[in-house]
Formats: structure tokens, sequence, C-alpha cells
């Protein structure tokens, strides 16, 4: 038991040493002129959208709450941390429909973040409160709407010198600027704060509260008569999951430098929904990895669908803008119909390096 | 008189124009097995399910060690559809959720086996035990309730290995054959640490020797838990032996109640329940 | 009466847009009832007979291209059925539901290969899109035409259901799936009329509704979509009268939405814009999570009790 445990930190811990290591290593040998600094990005979009993958794991996977709001609270969080870390001194051009806007001062990044994550995690509780009564598919609905009319708030005009209405809000502080010293921490920055966040989705998920919430996937009904109030649980599991997903949101800003309302439609829930679907459905490893190999395909590998030549092959009348999309929507239906678990089944990362006992045969029902 | 642990007190569950339990009243005693009986359909689940909060009784009251913990009256489009036969005046309005009920200390199993089937038997047990832990989220995530995780582990894997099933505690739950799941189900029920324990017909699918060993177990964790049961069950056999007192419904009614020997030459029992049971 | 006159044209079109809604939410309803599935698909069919038409109208004479875009529809919406919901028959429901944002995916990803990401313009169809004068408002045909089109194909539908072998045994598979089976109702013949009627009446849907927006775009299926299930929510899922009625009423509340801070100011109730208009769309789902949270069963459903 202790012996299990421990091997599966240890394996945890050196992953992510060689992630964080790969990280500042790569940052400082590639050139920006190389087209390998696209791995840069990928390693940046990446952990990015790990984050947010893995805090819509923890409720369709593993509380099975089908919910489709994801991108309503990243667009929340990226709201939340843009608006508060302006720096004063550029309000007058951001907003400048706005007369420089209503918000006269500018906090510091790391407390804009976590900010980020509570604004999402208040505005959670809120909707969660009539929608988490609702079944399973009319709960998918609902948080699709809550997340539009997210949307429509911070596009309404009225909010402009708040929320710059449907305009851009850029020169807050960005990855590509940060660094200690001389080193660049541009990818060192998104991959750390995502590991961390992530950790503490994974230390959740093997707590008793995680136990609680896989207990109310397998049979509500017998999760209440095993003493588990549904409703409050539900509710932590959702404001969790918005939370990071707030703080995805924020790190998404401060990935691509200027954030819109427009930007976070349910299309990117979808895509979510769909790279958790890829890693499995009820894996943290696989949501993590299928995150990589999404913005490694859509960002890096299969640009040439789009742009003329791809493997060598010259065919510039079919591999034109949007073909990379069509080929990526028919991998994702074939993973659902053919692979409906997924790179990793419900199965980690410590799992490969270990025989499993004979209970792989799932009972899936 | 020993100490009343559950009373039902007229209680009336009616769906729509379908009365399902009508005018109930029983009492359970500490330490008694009770017998709840019927033909199919009679209202004995949906009996178990007033009691244990799933529904909401549309008139009545149930009394657990001597509280009020359930308690309603027609209300809303049901003050005239009510065709209940007791119309007492319960004024207030008591309706915990399932999970409250389970705190106060009652535990159910279900009629057709409800276990968290792709968790492991472990994970099954420890799940019950969640609810009794002193421990916030927070807490729990940063493993600064270690000592409460610790106790629960202990917990489980102590009651597993008193009912034999610690071998199996890596096992997937619904990979199990039947009766070891049912014999999990009652475990995990244990598992809430309760008073009560509500089996809806635990010896469903079991053969005879099944059944035997059902009995003893009963019997068994009884006497080492100190526990009240109330079961519905089919095999008389089984009522027969174990009971120390039967009710039976019918209809949703309640026809006969009283000790074994009594119900076996009751002749309502008989035409209602036993002579059907003959015939079918 | 200058008021009245002033915002019937905001009253007519909503009429107007509830009567496209209504065809596309009765798909909706039916697939749902039958399969407890939101076809999250069905919004992107509407849009892809869009493109259809347009693609079609400059090969082949409008009059042939009519029919040829609902046969074609009615196949689209056939072949998803068969190709990425009958396999995962036996699947969780989230399985399916997820195929089907896959599907929903995959149409607008090859809408937008196809046309590039450009608006295509809408050809005018004959007759419908010309121009006439109601009430001394000037509007096209369609927006009189839809209400009664609507009412008639849904009179048809409701005859179908309740007269016809086939609408009975629909009737059957949406009370009890797995009892239908042993009765001998062939479930996936019913399944895929179920396809073929949703997929009929959206394709009639899209004619109307592009008639009156000229523009189809990759995404534009998916806001009518989710507007026209939330119709078909409201009305009790599974309820074809309540899906119309639903789709109507919030065809009309929207367009009021729309013209609401012109209304207010007419009302002077306010003195200046309040930009109201940008929440036409959110209005749905507020709508949306208002009966859910008061009558989840919507106003026509029926309540439904698990068994333990």
């Amino acid at each position: 038991m202790e012996a299990k445990r421990n091997h599966t930190v240890l394996i945890t811990a050196f992953c992510l040493l060689i992630l964080f290591a790969l990280a500042v290593v790569l940052q400082t040998l590639i050139p920006a002129s190389s087209s390998w600094s696209m791995l840069l990005t990928v390693l940046q979009k990446g952990a990015v959208y790990a984050l947010v993958a893995v805090s819509m794991n923890l409720l369709n996977g593993f509380t099975g709450l089908f919910s489709l709001g994801q991108a309503g609270f990243m667009l929340l969080g990226a709201y939340i941390y843009a608006v508060l870390t302006i720096p004063v001194a550029d309000r007058a051009g951001v907003y400048q429909y706005y007369d420089g806007g209503l918000i006269q001062f500018s906090l510091p990044w790391p407390l804009a973040l976590v900010l980020a994550g509570l604004g999402a995690a208040v505005i959670a509780y809120l909707i969660g409160l009539p929608v988490l009564r609702l079944r399973s598919d009319y709960l998918a609905i609902a948080t699709l709407g809550f997340a539009e009319i997210l949307r429509a708030i911070c596009q309404w005009d009225k909010l402009g010198p708040i929320t710059n209405g449907s305009n851009i809000l850029r020169d807050y502080p960005r990855f590509s600027a940060m660094s200690a010293g001389s080193i660049s921490l541009s990818t060192l920055a998104p991959v750390v704060i995502a590991s961390i966040c992530i950790l503490f989705i994974v230390l959740l998920i093997n707590s008793s509260y995680g136990r609680a919430f896989k207990a109310i996937r397998e049979d509500e009904v017998a999760a209440e008569a095993m003493g588990i109030n549904l409703f409050r649980h539900k509710q932590l599991a959702f404001c969790i999951s918005s939370f990071f997903a707030g703080i995805g949101g924020a790190m998404y800003a401060m990935f691509s430098g200027s954030v819109q309302a427009a930007l976070f439609r349910s299309s990117m829930t979808y895509e979510l929904l769909l790279i958790v679907v890829i890693g499995g459905i009820g894996s943290v490893t696989g949501s993590v990895l299928a995150s990589f190999l999404y913005i490694a395909c859509s960002e890096w590998w299969l640009r040439g669908l789009d742009s003329g030549s791809f493997l060598g092959i010259e065919a510039p009348g079919i591999f034109r803008s949007g073909f990379r999309l069509v080929v990526f929507s028919v991998i994702i239906m074939i993973f659902v119909l053919f692979f409906r678990r997924g790179i990793m089944g419900n199965r980690e990362l410590p799992d490969l390096f270990r025989r499993r006992p004979k209970s792989g045969k799932e009972a899936s029902k | 008189m020993s100490e009343n642990v559950l009373h039902m007190d007229h209680v009336t569950m009616q769906f729509g124009g379908v009365v399902a339990v009508n005018d109930l009243t029983l009492d359970v005693n500490r330490g008694e097995i009770v017998a709840l009986i019927g033909p199919n359909g009679a209202g004995k689940t949906t009996a178990f399910n007033c009691i244990t909060g799933v529904y909401e009784p549309t008139n009545g009251r149930v009394d657990f060690l001597g509280r009020p913990m359930v308690e309603n009256h027609p209300q809303g489009k049901m003050k005239k559809l009510y065709a209940g036969e007791h119309r007492g005046v319960y004024s207030r309005v008591l309706h915990p959720t399932p999970d409250r009920i389970t705190k106060q200390g009652i535990a159910r199993t279900f009629q057709n086996i409800r276990l968290f089937s792709a968790l492991t038997v472990f994970d099954n047990v420890l799940i019950a035990k969640h609810m009794r832990a002193k421990q916030n989220f927070l807490s729990a995530t940063l493993r600064l309730n270690y000592r409460e995780e610790r106790r629960m582990r202990q917990e489980a894997t102590a009651l597993l290995e008193e009912q034999n099933l610690l071998h199996l505690k890596d096992e997937i739950a619904g990979s199990l054959p039947y009766g070891l799941q049912r014999r999990l189900e009652i475990a995990r029920a244990l598992a809430t640490e309760p008073q009560l324990l509500l089996l809806d017909e635990p010896a469903a699918g079991m053969n005879p020797q099944e059944t035997d060993e059902l009995t003893e177990f009963i019997h068994d964790i009884r006497s080492k838990y100190g526990l009240t049961v109330l079961m519905i069950e089919h095999h008389m056999d089984l009522v027969m032996e174990i009971s120390d007192r039967i009710y039976v419904l019918d209809f949703g009614r309640l026809i006969a109640s009283g000790t074994p020997a009594e119900i076996q030459n009751n002749p309502r029992v008989i035409d209602a329940y036993l002579g059907v049971d003959e015939d079918g | 009466m200058e008021f009245f006159n002033a915002n019937l044209p905001y009253l007519l079109s909503g009429i107007s847009v509830g009567g496209q809604y209504a065809l596309i939410a009765i798909g909706y309803t039916m697939v749902y009832g039958i399969l407890r599935l939101i076809n999250f698909a069905h919004g992107d069919v509407f849009m892809v007979a869009g493109l259809m038409m347009v693609y079609l109208s400059t090969a082949v004479p409008i009059y042939a291209a009519i029919p040829l875009v609902i046969v074609l529809t009615v196949l689209l919406g056939f072949v998803i059925e068969k190709v990425a919901y009958q396999p995962l028959r036996t699947a969780p429901r989230m399985s399916v539901m997820i195929s089907a944002i896959g599907v929903s995916y995959l149409l607008q990803n090859l809408a937008l290969y196809i046309t590039g990401g450009l608006n295509q313009n809408y050809p005018a169809l004959p007759w419908i899109s010309d121009t006439i004068t109601v009430f001394g408002a000037a509007t096209k045909r369609v927006t009189v035409i839809t209400p009664f089109l609507t009412i008639a194909l849904v009179v048809v539908l409701v005859l179908l259901i309740n007269h016809t072998k086939i609408g009975m045994a629909m009737r059957a598979v949406s009370r009890d799936f797995e009892t239908s089976q042993l009765m001998g109702i062939k479930i996936n013949r019913v399944i895929s009329v179920t396809f073929v009627i949703g997929s009929f009446l959206a394709a009639v849907g899209s004619m109307l509704y592009f008639s009156n927006y000229p523009g189809v775009t990759p995404t534009v299926g998916a806001m009518p979509g989710l507007k026209a299930f939330v119709a078909a929510v409201f009305g009790g899922i599974g309820s074809v009268p309540g899906a119309v009625i639903g789709a109507f009423l919030i065809g009309i509340c929207e367009n009021i939405i729309k013209a609401l801070d012109t209304i207010l100011m007419q009302l002077g109730v306010i003195q200046s814009g309040l930009g109201l208009a940008t929440f036409s769309d959110a209005f749905t789902f507020v709508l949306l999570i208002v009966v859910l949270v008061a009558k989840p069963t919507g106003l026509f459903g029926e309540k439904a009790t698990d068994k333990v």
C-alpha cells in the first residue's frame, strides 16, 4: 500500500521535473526563428488546454456531471485577469472608446490570476444553485446557455467601461514577457502554473471527496444512501472545476496577449470536450496528453494540411485553409465511434508502469 | 417493551391517483428483526423509500428513535386527489434528503443491487465512511486530514475482514459474483454505522445454500453490531426462521402482523399471499 | 395605433422566425422523445441544407434545386443516424451526446473548408422571397407564409403520429424503448423515420429562414439550433405541439427584445438606448433556465419518476 503510493509519487515527480527542465532548456536552446520554436508554443498553449481539460474531466469524467460551461468560465477568468492587470498608464489606449475605462488601478498578476479563479468559482456557485438540480442532458444545455449569457453580458455596451464592450483587451502582463534575469520564463511559467493546478486536482480526486464524486458518478441514489449530500458535492465539484477553468482562461489570456469575448464560443467547449474524450473520460493523464497532442496537431504537425503541402505531398487544391480541421474532426469521430475509451481509458500514468492486477476487465455499464 | 427504533404512523404514499402505500402503521423495536412481506406490488419497497427519504410520503409520519424524522400531509394538488384512508392531522412538513437520514443512522440495501460497480470493493466501503469524517475539501486535498483518512481506511479494512471480503478488496465491485455483491452491499451499508438496517430482498436470486448462509449472516450482524433490522423478503423459509415479527402488506394495506407462527396461521395472509404463491 | 404600426414588423418577423424555429424544434423533440438524445448536429443539418441550396441553385434550375435539397438533407440526417448514433445504441447516453457534438463539429468544419469561411449569399426563391405589404409594412412574403406553412406541416405530422402504424410505433418507442422492441417493433426503422421527418422539416425550415436572413456561414446553424432545442424543452420535450408553441414564443420574445430599446424609448421609460439587443440570444437561455427550474418537464411534458 505505502510502497504503491510512493511509487506513484516518484513517477509523477520525475515526469514533472523532466517537463520543467525541458521547458527551460528548450526555451534557451531553440532560436525564435527556427521552425522548432513551434514546440514552445505547443508547450505553452498545451499547458493551458491541459489545465482546462483536466478541470472539465473533474466534472464530466469523475463526478458524472455533463457540463458544457467551460468556455464561459474561461471567459470570466480571462476577463477578470485582463481587466485587473492592465497597467494604469495603458488604460487610456485600451479603453479608447470608453474614456480610459472605469477601473483605474492594476493588480500584480499572481493576485489577479487567483482572483480570476475565485471570480469564476463564485459565479459557478450562483449558477449551480438552480442548474445542478437538473438531469444530465438538461444540465448540459443549461450550462451551455449560461456560457452564452456570460458572453453576451461581457459584450454589453453598457458594461464597456469595465469590459471594453466587444473590443479587445490587451497590454496586460503576458507569459512572453516573463523572465528571471536573462532567462526567459515564457514557457516555464505556464507549465509550472498548470502543473500546480493539475496536481491539486489530482490530489482532490484521490481524496475522500474524490471518492464521493466518483460515487455520485456511479450511482446517485446509492451515493445518497451512503450519506453523501448530492447537491453539496456537485456544487463543490462544479465550483472547483470552474475555479480552474477561470485560471485556465486567465492563462489563455496571458498566452495569447489579447482577449475578446467572441473567442469563447461554445465551439471552444466542444473542442475541450473532445480533448477529454480522446484522452479518456476519467483519466487526468489522458486529458493532459490529449491536450498537448491536440495543440501539437493543430498548431504544428497538421499545419501543412492548410497550406498546400503535407508529408511531401503537394496538393494546394485539397490542402487549403480549413482542411486541417476536417481531418481533425474525422479523427475525433473515429475516436468517438471506435475507441470510446480514448487513449488512456480511465488509467493514469503510474498505472502504465505497474502490472495491473486482474481487475483489468472493467465492469463498464 | 424495549426501546422503539422506528415507528411509521399512518404513512400513505400516493402517486397521482394510485395509492401505493395506504395508512401503514408499524413499529420496530431495538434488537428486533422484523420482516415486511407481501405479494409483488404490495408497496413494500415504496414503504422503504418513504422511510429513507427517496419519496416524500403523501400523508403520515415516520419517527426514528422516538423523534419525528419524516412528516407530511396532502398539499397542493394532492389535497383534492388524496385517496388514502387516514386523514389524521399532521401539521409539520419534514422531508430530509436521503443522505441526512443515513447520517441519523438508517442504512439500506437495494432490491436490484446498487453498488458503485466500476470502483473497487475497498472504495465502495470507504465511500460510506466519507460522511462521518471530520474534514473539508481543502484539508482532504492537502492531506491535512491524514489521521481521519487513516482511521477511515482502518475501519473499512476491519469491516471487510469481518465480512470475509478482505481478500477481494482490490477487485472491481461489478465483477464480483452475485452473492458476494449482495454481501458487499450489506457491508457497505454497515460502514455508515447505522442503528437500523433496511434490507430490500437480501435473498433474491440466491440458492438454498446461500440463503442459509444469509440467515446466519443476518443473525451475526445483529449480535455483532447491536443492529435492528427491517427487511423485505420473499423467501418464506428465511422470513419464518429469522424474524421476530412480521408485517404483511397487500395492495398497499397492512393486512396482518404478528409472530411468524401467527402469520402462518392467519387465513387472510394465506388468501392474499401464500395462496397466490402456491398457485404461481 | 401609431405605436402598433411602428412595432408591427418586429411582431411579424418574430412570428415568422418562430415558425422557422418550430420546424427545427420538431426534429429535436422527436429525436429526444425516442432516443433521449440531444441531437447537437441538428442545427448543423439545417445549416448544411442552406449551403446545399446555395451551391445547387448555381448548378440546376431553382425548381429542381428545392426538391433536391430536401432529398439530400433527408439523406444526410438518415446517414448521420446510421453512422454516428446507431453503433452507440447500447453505449452510455453521454457517449451518444458526445458523438452528436462530434458530428456537429465535423459538419461545421466541412462547411468552413468548402466555403472558405465566407458568407454565402442565399438565392432568392421564387414567390416566397417577393416583397409584399402587410398593414402598411413592407416585408417578404415568406414572413407571412411561414406560420401558416408551419402549422399545416405540424397538423400533418400530428395526424401521422396519432393515426398511422408508424406513428403508433413511434409513440410506443418513446414510451418504453425495451418493451416496444420485445413487442416486435423494428426500433431502427422507427428511429430512421424520425430522423427523416426531422431532417425534412429542417430542410423546409432552412429555406424559409435563409430567405429572410440572406447569408449562410458555417456556424449559422448553431444558434437557431440551440434556440429550437430550448423551444422543445420549453414546450415539454417529446411533445410536438409543445415545441411549436415554445418556438413561436421564443421567436416573438427575441424580436421584441431586439426592439426593446426603441419600444421603451417610445413609451418614455428610458431616455437613451440600453443596448439590450445584445441580449436577444441570451434571453432564450434565461427563459430555458427559468423553465427548467420552475417546471423541469416543460409546459406539456409528462413527469418522469425514477424507479428505485
